[in-house]
């Protein structure tokens, strides 16, 4: 039993749900209670889909207990396979019908279902969850569409470079976009056109889109790109294993990948690799400038990301992105990095081990939050959890992950994958931050009257949050102290706090409550304070105050804060 | 009104004296929330407890895509989550329940009402939460008081969360035999405040609250009491209180002019206000409620509405909408119809109104096709998918979240349906 206050993920059978209403062509009967239909206005709301859902539950209730609830699953089966007539059937059952074990795949297989093909989901509920149940469900319609036409055993794998011989040009299927995935229907397109422009053409799109008869037609492509591996690594390595199609695995999320996944890409079909992608003499590779970021990211405004601190969480696949590209394309430092998404733990923990960092796995967002704040980033990416925890705690944020809202399904085509991708990338994580030289002269004139605390963004993200967000960390005892601002210089007459909030982490320590007087603060030593950038006063205050009671100080004032400061700063 | 606190029960097949109403009942798909859903509203109500569903993962998703943003910091709702060693017996779940319990309670220290919620899952397993509730009021007694009711999708719907909240709250009223007017159902705070306003105006000696602001700051009840149900989906509330001693008094919903006047004067009435002291405060009301309707009604008067059945507060507001804003209606649904609750309601619905208790979605939803209504009052999940087939829709969950009762809330409430009907008019594309 644990507690939950909010869940990252929904429970296993809504995964399922993902991909029935992905698809064309598909539908889902959903052995649930009365309530369980409230996952329908996921896709309505956030994804503003314009139908309902493929499901038809069987909104069992009590009085149906002490009756045949079997009967009913297969009245709901037969009801649904006469009004959708589907070309394939997903059966299956939530966390309450689990528990009955009435066993709707074994009903459905009993029944006569026109030859529709039936494909029986057990998805365990109490431990498993969304993404899994999205995975397992995508295999599974797979392998059912495909057991027909399984190669024998011995067949030797097909040649991933065949279509040289065959005379036309290479194609791949992309697989793993869903809907409420993050993006999935620009980066589609993206993908698309960047495949496209290096002769490579689109098979099967699956599951966004696709219908029962195009995943049949999955071994008919050379390759299977892996565009989601939370919803399509089972698959692809299933592929792999029965069909002998190599994977194409590097997610291409910002510059550096999307070159890698061209080139993998080259070498899976053994295609020749085009002079644009070898890297010139200055470990450059032409084709990058297909897309601006490296470009703004040289350019001089961009001094001024040098060393943002940055926070990251989200799926693994996007988190992981997510820091490459903060820390090797932006130039950001990379303060913290963990994913709620335990099935690819191993890779984060490997990621954030590169950075120096131990990655946060956990689907607690209060163990999230109480992370960010101890990290003290200038910029959170993560998902729409961490986007309401940064706002409480005063700092810009983008979102980078599922879970969505429904502003993460923008109109404009906004993809997160390839060229356009990276420049959507910088765009959306630059912007909460304020920006260069407007940062410069903030810094100059910040002693004017005119300058707010926590005027930091055109977007406003942070500015009315900054006070409690610094009460609740002086107040919930959770946030361990740091103090200390980098050079004085820096911390105090610019305004850069990037360098000063670094020191001021590194030389965090944990909280250790002191019974007596609590000290006071002269108000030189509040004004003094009030000159540190305010993402890290909070922790200098408590720092500085848990200096002062160790050391029996009644009143802080200046002297302390510098004495505290050079004491952490060891 | 006559109320027999044994033999009512909603969800008994409905049957009572003629009706010039056209009664369907259905079964089949039903598109309404559980009653988890009602700890949305019912938390924000009592900002001193805190509601503990034990249930599925499933059940916390619900609640959080329900209450559509997670806007706060930490919730006063969670879920304990079964895992499978609670199923299996490796872990008691008992223990564990009450692990889980010691510690929320030592991080949220303000909190003084404690609700243990039922589940599907909670009560498929037989989990017993009474017991349960009885034995973690035993380990923190004087800190906090444990309650529980189920909010399971098995037994309940929606709203019928709330009526079970406060049967749970029942046995911690105290007895007082004092007269006293007692407002049963989440009221929004200052709507609240301007009735208790106005029935001190009408004279009404005193008048308390159910749910209160405060858990701990419960209502008595007793002889004296006199209910008036606020919501209409208080069926097993409005009974235990009439067990208590207390009477019920009949009335239409507090929805519009017609239902708000109608609603305080029999309150009024019922504590022998005349009926000169009800119209001098009433009709000033009256009028202006009016006033602010009248443009409301110009947009929606001749319109024809279809009610998919969600909240229970269908039928009042049918009502509303066909005597005050002119409509037409199409179809009523209800998840469930409780004649004696509905009785003032009901009565003034316009003769032949085709009402739907219970729920096949699929055959509403070709009912709906074929009426082509210009609105429909329906869940999330139905919303956008009727737009996109062109149809007007508006979404009912609003409605429980809105302040909509009293005579000068008439003209917001006509404005949550006349604004769908606006917006469409004011689009253009071409």
């Amino acid at each position: 039993m644990e507690l939950t206050l909010w869940t990252y993920e929904g429970p296993p059978h809504v995964g399922a749900m993902r991909i029935a209403t992905s698809m064309e062509g598909v539908h889902y009967v959903l052995h649930a209670p009365q309530g369980d239909t409230y996952a329908d206005l996921l896709f309505t709301m956030i994804e503003r889909r314009d139908r309902r859902p493929p499901v038809t539950y069987t909104t069992f209730q009590a009085r149906d207990l002490g009756g045949d609830t079997a009967e009913l699953v297969k009245r709901s089966i037969a009801a649904a396979v006469e009004r959708f007539q589907p070309e394939a059937l997903l059966v299956g059952e939530s966390c309450t019908a689990e528990l009955i074990q009435d066993q709707p795949g074994a009903l459905a297989a009993g029944m006569d279902l026109g030859g529709i093909p039936m494909v029986s989901l057990e998805l365990p509920a109490y431990s498993k969850k969304e993404n899994w149940g999205a995975a397992e469900t995508l295999y599974q319609l797979v392998r059912g569409l495909l057991k027909q036409r399984m190669p024998a055993p011995g067949t030797p794998k097909p040649d991933p470079a065949r279509w040289r011989a065959e005379g036309r040009r290479p194609r791949v299927n992309l697989l793993g976009p869903s809907l409420l995935g993050f993006r999935c229907r620009d980066d589609v397109r993206e993908i698309t056109r960047l495949l496209g422009e290096h002769g490579v053409d689109v098979s099967v799109v699956a599951p966004l889109g696709a219908r029962p008869a195009d995943l049949q037609r999955l071994p008919e492509a050379d390759a299977n790109v892996c565009l989601y591996p939370e919803v399509a690594g089972s698959l692809c390595s299933w592929l792999e294993r029965s069909f002998g199609m190599p994977t194409v695995k590097t997610v291409p999320l910002g510059i550096g990948a999307t070159v890698a996944f061209l080139r993998e890409l080259h070498g899976v079909l053994g295609m020749e690799l085009p002079a644009d992608l070898q890297p010139d003499p200055e470990g450059l590779c032409p084709a990058e400038r297909a897309s601006r970021l490296p470009w703004y990211s040289r350019s001089v405004d961009s001094t001024y990301l040098t060393g943002k601190r940055v926070f990251i969480f989200g799926d693994g696949t996007h988190a992981i992105a997510a820091a490459r590209i903060a820390s090797r394309e932006l130039g950001f430092e990379v303060v913290g990095l963990g994913t709620y998404s335990r099935e690819l733990a191993r890779e984060v923990r490997a990621a954030a081990k590169e950075l120096g960092l131990e990655a946060l796995i956990s689907d607690d967002y209060l163990a999230v939050e109480k992370a960010m704040a101890e990290a003290a980033p200038e910029l959170v990416l993560g998902t729409q959890m961490e986007r309401h925890s940064a706002k409480r705690l005063g700092i810009p944020c983008a979102v980078i992950s599922t879970p969505l809202h429904v502003q993460d399904v923008p109109a404009r085509y906004a993809p997160q994958m390839g060229w356009e991708g990276a420049n959507v990338i910088f765009d959306s994580w630059v912007h909460p931050l304020m920006m260069g030289l407007e940062e410069h002269l903030i810094g100059m004139f910040r002693h004017d009257f005119e300058f707010v605390d926590g005027h930091r963004s055109h977007l406003g993200d942070g500015a009315p949050a900054v006070a409690p967000a610094a009460d609740r960390a002086h107040g919930d005892g959770a946030v361990p102290l740091a103090v200390g601002h980098g050079t004085p210089a820096a911390g105090h007459g610019q305004g850069d706090g990037g360098q000063s909030a670094a020191v001021a982490a590194a030389v965090a320590v944990a909280e250790a409550p002191a019974a007596g007087a609590e000290p006071r603060w002269s108000t030189a030593g509040e004004a003094e304070l009030h000159k540190i950038p305010f993402f890290v006063r909070s922790k200098v205050r408590r720092n500085t105050e848990s200096f002062a009671r160790e050391r029996g100080i009644a009143v802080i004032d200046a002297e302390t804060l510098y004495d505290a400061k050079a004491h952490f700063s060891r | 009104m006559v109320l027999s606190p044994v033999s009512a029960d909603a969800h008994s097949p409905s049957s009572g004296p003629a009706s010039p109403l056209e009664v369907v009942r259905e079964s089949g798909q039903r598109e309404v929330f559980c009653g988890l859903t009602s700890i949305v509203w019912l938390h924000r109500r009592m900002p001193d407890a805190f509601f503990l569903v034990v249930g599925s993962r499933t059940c916390a998703h619900l609640i959080q895509s329900a209450a559509g943003v997670m806007i706060f910091a930490e919730p006063r709702f969670g879920t304990a989550i079964l895992g499978e060693r609670d199923l299996a017996g490796l872990a008691d779940a008992n223990e564990e329940l009450d692990r889980l319990v010691a510690e929320l309670l030592e991080r949220r220290p303000e909190i003084r009402t404690l609700f243990l919620v039922g589940s599907c899952p909670s009560e498929v397993i037989k989990l017993d939460l009474a017991k349960a509730a009885e034995r973690l009021n035993r380990q923190h007694l004087g800190r906090v008081s444990v309650l529980n009711y189920s909010g399971s999708g098995i037994e309940t719907t929606f709203t019928q969360g709330e009526d079970e909240a406060l049967k749970a709250l029942m046995p911690l009223l105290p007895n007082d035999d004092a007269d006293q007017l007692l407002i049963v159902g989440t009221l929004a705070d200052a709507v609240e405040d301007r009735f208790v306003a106005l029935f001190e105006r009408l004279g009404v000696p005193r008048v308390r609250s159910l749910p209160p602001r405060r858990s701990s700051d419960l209502p008595a009840v007793g002889k004296g009491t006199r209910v008036l149900l606020a919501q209409p989906f208080l069926s097993g509330t409005a009974r235990a209180l009439v067990h208590r001693g207390a009477s019920l008094i009949e009335a239409p919903y507090p929805f519009g002019v017609e239902g708000s006047r109608a609603w305080m004067a029999a309150a009024a009435t019922a504590f022998g206000a005349s009926a000169e002291t009800v119209a001098a405060v009433l009709d000033p009301l009256v009028e202006r409620g009016r006033r602010a309707l009248a443009p409301h009604r110009e947009r929606l008067a001749g319109k024809r509405l279809f009610l998919m059945p969600d909240s229970q507060m269908e039928i009042p507001l049918a009502r509303f909408l066909s005597r005050e804003c002119g409509m037409e209606l199409v179809e009523v649904g209800v998840p469930y119809l409780d004649r004696q609750l509905m009785a003032a309601d009901l009565a003034l619905l316009p003769p032949g109104t085709r009402l739907c208790e219970g729920q096949d979605v699929e055959l509403q939803l070709e009912r709906v096709r074929a009426a082509r209504p210009d609105l429909v009052v329906c869940g999330l999940g139905l919303a956008n998918p009727l737009e996109a087939e062109g149809i007007a829709t508006k979404w009912s969950i609003e409605l429980v979240f809105s302040p909509i009762h009293g005579c000068d809330q008439a003209g917001d409430l006509a404005e949550l349906f006349a604004r769908s009907l606006r917006r469409r008019a004011a689009l253009s594309f071409a």
